[in-house]
């Protein structure tokens, strides 16, 4: 391993302009003779527009139009897409209904757009922003998954019971008969508490039409720039491709939620033609991200877990309402489906899994993938049932989990993955070994003597991320395949470009992607760039989600690197009079096989573009490689955690005592990095457990949770002491990439909130607990033991 | 429109603004010094930290109005003669960022609290404190690790 390889600790490239305050994230862009946009947006949660009174604002200074659906149709911009297709058991296809980039005749959640005023400065655009006058016709309605399918609230025409659709996955009749076998059933009903991403950077756009060559440029706080092109080409009709060119500059974290495409970015880019081709810029405030970017999880649940008398598991039956607010988002579909119940088999042999889904639309933001997508709901599920069973069965929670490990691998689940590799049991111990958990009695003891409850809980999780083979989804119903590609530009002087379709907003990919170019050429790492966010530089991509990046995108980069090298070294031999077989690369150095005969990477660069010594309609000129890379499967991270919390009996407050992670990623490249993303996705799991959900009032439909005031976002003081929040890895090679990684970036936000849940409910000696579990609720649930023991 | 004057990163500065307007939007449009950052819009995110007279404060909160004759420190005004100050220095060491949009008031805030706790200060009050600051991105283990880190060096 060199210093700057595969495996190294190498520190970020990128850092620099981030810690001198030099980073361009979309709000420090300006344009000259920008305009500034500001959504008016619906204080209702379901109501009928009756009218749209401008005539006001549109005198107010400075503004410089105002448009609503109205401009929108008379423009004929198509509306907001799902991009991935649900069957419900009965073989009917998801109920879609519209999703106009600024609302048409109803509003169906409070913060959804009906007008966007366009003014000369922002103080402008929203003092006008007051000044539309909407009138509405309030409309019964629900915030409530529970209640979706009882309510009198229909959110859209199409859905007359406002279910999107009824899907299942596995063998119900099997399922049912391996129920019916079983010594012992344990029963759960779970919430999923919906939780809003966060990204510290709110979204943003600069939307700019140029008169002369009509061609649009959208400036966007997107993670997958390509696909936002690709989409409001498409499905918009605003311009074809070749004619909008989408950039991501520097953006601050995404988490998922800058995965859609939204309507304020289109509206942004569709206005700027508008109004005579003037660049239009949005900047979120807050508020708007809390009412308006996409929400996470929000299922209701209730699960059976059937096991024989040896404590084996032999069946599990599910049933999931998953909210998907008051539009289907880009992906939203697929993520209580494919992403979710898929999952449902964890780590363990089932022979038997049911689940059955209800997606449902309510009158609130709409829900799609936030970090883990699916995996965290299912990981949840099972992991609060396993649990749950062990104590039933007065098995240690461990033991019930090794009993039931998948250990011969490849395995077929009866949810359609085939786990590829994996030792389950190996990171079990190791977690084991790393949380003490031999002398947890010792510390629990230790704890009651300062009054405190002390608890331990564990989460054995599996997920599938490296997203995704394209033929595989496609066939689930994806509208897209998700590959990833890559081009290697040599130039004439060994430096290296790499332009890559995976966008960074966080992973430090400027940084871990050239360390896979400095292993495989021998460059200095400071001499490869990273090239990404650009339509107009990079051919094309899918983005950044699902942890893909480095399975995919990284493996596109690997075989455009196999290229080069057989192209390099076709180069190097006629240069040095050899034949091609009898060229040896290694260390950024070209061997003729038992000569001292050599070549730098750098001379071989060099003589690529010259073309002096070699022929060049044999050998064509430069040294520049393409790759588009398909997985042939999912890639399978997996591994053991172990949260142990302390209670306050007094205050309800919980503190976690100490979290041990230990995971299988496969090969890492750079675990500085990937120890970096298991400590912030684990904060985010923390956070969903103890912390965080959004919360809309039942009666008013308002979002109470709209603020940092009201949204606990986890802080410093929330996560565990440094030595005691430990992390060790297990390996398996994934078996389905040259360079057998998996992936790293959601696994402890899936990880994290069973440990949590199930270290308090162990503490408190309860069945259950609700998330996030707050002092006040952890408080309530103690008092029925204080009353007990009086 | 008032006339403000003031000093940022050394060098005197002065314009109009209107009385409503915030030093962050000083900061970042009449002065284009763009690495201080706006996260939210009820004063607790702490991305907009800078230094007035040596002491952080949050600019979404202060107006510009009320910094006249001031001296201001930004990001972009730590590092010196091209050297990075020492916070800077560990949060790069320490992996204290990843999509760096809470860096800059990290730093900012990470500063005030080693000067006004000295190098001895425990990782309790780095993470009380640096509770009025929000990153989702770290977990903040290595944020308090870099600070730990700087507070040995400064």
């Amino acid at each position: 391993m060199s210093d700057t390889g595969i495996g190294a600790r190498v520190l970020r490239k990128e850092d620099k302009r981030f810690i001198t305050g030099k980073g361009q994230y979309t709000d420090d862009i300006n344009l000259k003779d920008q305009t500034y946009a500001y959504f008016v947006r619906s204080p209702h949660a379901h109501a009928t527009i009756k009218s749209i009174n401008t005539a006001k604002a549109k005198k107010m200074p400075g503004v410089v139009d105002i448009f609503t659906s109205k401009e929108v149709e008379e423009d004929k911009i198509g509306g907001l897409i799902c991009g991935w297709m649900i069957h419900s058991k009965d073989g009917s296809g998801m109920k879609a209904g519209p999703h106009p980039i600024l609302a048409s005749g109803k509003v169906r959640f409070v913060g959804d757009q009906v007008a966007v005023v366009i003014a000369e400065t922002r103080e402008q655009a929203k003092a006008a922003a007051q000044a539309v006058v909407v009138s509405y016709g309030v409309l019964p309605h629900n915030v409530d998954a529970a209640q979706a399918m009882k309510t009198k609230a229909q959110v859209h025409d199409v859905a007359s019971d406002n279910r999107v659709y009824n899907w299942s996955i596995g063998d119900e009749a099997a399922t049912d008969a391996a129920f019916k076998t079983a010594a012992h059933v344990t029963k759960i009903d779970l919430i999923n508490n919906r939780l809003i991403p966060n990204a510290m950077e709110t979204r943003a756009a600069i939307g700019s039409y140029d008169t002369g060559s009509d061609h649009y440029t959208l400036y966007t706080t997107s993670q997958n720039p390509h696909v936002a092109r690709l989409v409001i080409s498409a499905f918009h009709g605003l311009a074809p491709e070749h004619k909008l060119r989408v950039i991501a500059p520097d953006v601050g974290g995404g988490f998922g939620s800058k995965i859609f495409i939204y309507g304020e970015e289109v509206t942004c880019v569709w206005a700027s033609k508008r109004i005579g081709g003037r660049p239009v810029k949005w900047t979120a405030d807050r508020s708007e991200a809390f009412l308006s970017d996409a929400h996470g999880r929000d299922h209701v649940s209730h699960a059976e877990l059937a096991m024989d008398a040896s404590g084996k598991i032999v069946g599990l039956k599910v049933h999931t309402i998953a909210s998907m607010g008051a539009y289907l988002s880009t992906f939203s579909s697929c993520v209580p489906t494919y992403l979710y119940a898929t999952l449902l088999s964890g780590q363990y042999k089932i022979p038997n899994i049911y689940a059955e889904v209800d997606a449902v639309y309510t009158n609130t933001a709409p829900v799609d993938a936030y970090r883990g997508a699916g995996r965290p709901e299912a990981t949840y599920l099972l992991e609060r049932i396993v649990e749950t069973a062990a104590r039933e069965l007065k098995i240690d929670p461990a033991e019930f989990r090794r009993r039931n490990f998948i250990t011969v691998f490849p395995h077929q689940t009866p949810v359609i993955f085939m786990y590829d590799a994996g030792d389950y049991g190996a990171a079990l111990d190791k977690a084991l070994e790393m949380s003490d958990y031999k002398n947890f009695p010792a510390r629990k003891a230790a704890s009651a003597k300062n009054g405190k409850l002390r608890g331990v809980g564990f989460s054995a999780y599996i997920e599938a991320c490296g997203i995704a083979p394209s033929a595989a989804v496609g066939s689930l119903g994806a509208g897209v395949g998700l590959w990833e590609s890559a081009e290697v530009r040599v130039n004439a002087v060994g430096t290296v470009e790499v332009l890559t379709g995976s966008h960074s907003h966080g992973q430090g990919h400027e940084t871990t992607f050239a360390q896979l170019v400095s292993e495989r050429l021998g460059v200095d790492i400071n001499n490869v760039a990273i090239v990404h966010g650009d339509t107009d530089k990079v051919q094309m991509g899918m983005g950044t989600y699902g942890s893909r990046s480095g399975a995919v995108g990284m493996t596109a980069v690997s075989k455009a690197l196999d290229k080069i090298e057989a192209k390099a070294k076709r180069v190097a031999a006629a240069v040095m009079e050899a034949s091609t077989d009898d060229i040896d690369f290694k260390d950024g150095t070209f061997t003729v096989k038992g000569t001292d005969t050599k070549m730098a990477f750098g001379e071989v660069a060099l003589a690529s573009y010259v073309g002096h010594k070699f022929n060049s309609s044999e050998i064509e000129i430069g040294l520049k490689e393409t790759s588009f890379h398909d997985p042939s499967n999912f890639v399978f991270p997996a591994g053991v955690h172990i949260c142990e919390v302390e209670v306050d009996q007094d205050t309800g407050l919980t503190k976690i005592a100490s979290y041990t992670a230990v995971d299988d990623f496969g090969t890492i490249i750079n675990p500085m990095i990937v120890e970096g993303q298991v400590q912030g996705g684990v904060a985010q799991g923390i956070g969903q457990a103890l912390l965080e959900g959004a919360h809309y009032d039942r009666e008013s439909g308002q979002l109470l949770t709209g603020s940092y005031m009201d949204y606990n976002m986890p802080k410093a003081a929330n996560m565990p002491h440094i030595e005691n929040f430990k992390l060790g890895f297990t390996f398996t090679k994934c078996p389905s990439n040259p360079l057998g990684m998996k992936g790293c970036g959601e696994a402890g936000a899936i990880a994290a909130p069973p440990a949590v849940i199930n270290a308090i409910t162990h503490a408190l000696g309860v069945r259950d607990i609700a998330m996030p579990a707050t002092p006040l609720t952890v408080w309530n649930a103690m008092q029925p033991m204080k009353r007990a023991a009086e | 429109m008032p006339a403000i004057s003031m000093k940022v990163n050394g060098k005197a500065v002065c314009g109009d603004v209107e009385n409503r307007t915030l030093l962050v939007d000083f900061i970042r449009t009449n002065l284009g010094l763009t690495g201080t950052h706006v996260g939210c819009d009820t004063s607790q995110c702490g991305a907009c930290v800078v230094h007035i007279d040596g002491k952080a404060v949050k600019s979404c909160t202060t107006f510009a109005v009320a910094c006249e004759g001031a001296d201001v420190t930004t990001i972009e005004g730590i590092a010196k003669n091209g050297k990075l100050h020492p916070m800077q220095q560990a949060f790069h060491e320490n992996h204290g960022l990843q999509c760096g949009f809470c860096t800059p008031g990290m730093i900012m805030a990470s500063i005030d609290i080693v000067k006004r706790n000295g190098k001895k200060v425990s990782e309790d009050v780095i993470r009380r404190e640096l509770s009025q600051n929000i990153c989702r991105c770290t977990g903040y283990h290595n944020i308090v690790a870099a600070v730990q880190s700087a507070a040995e060096k400064m």
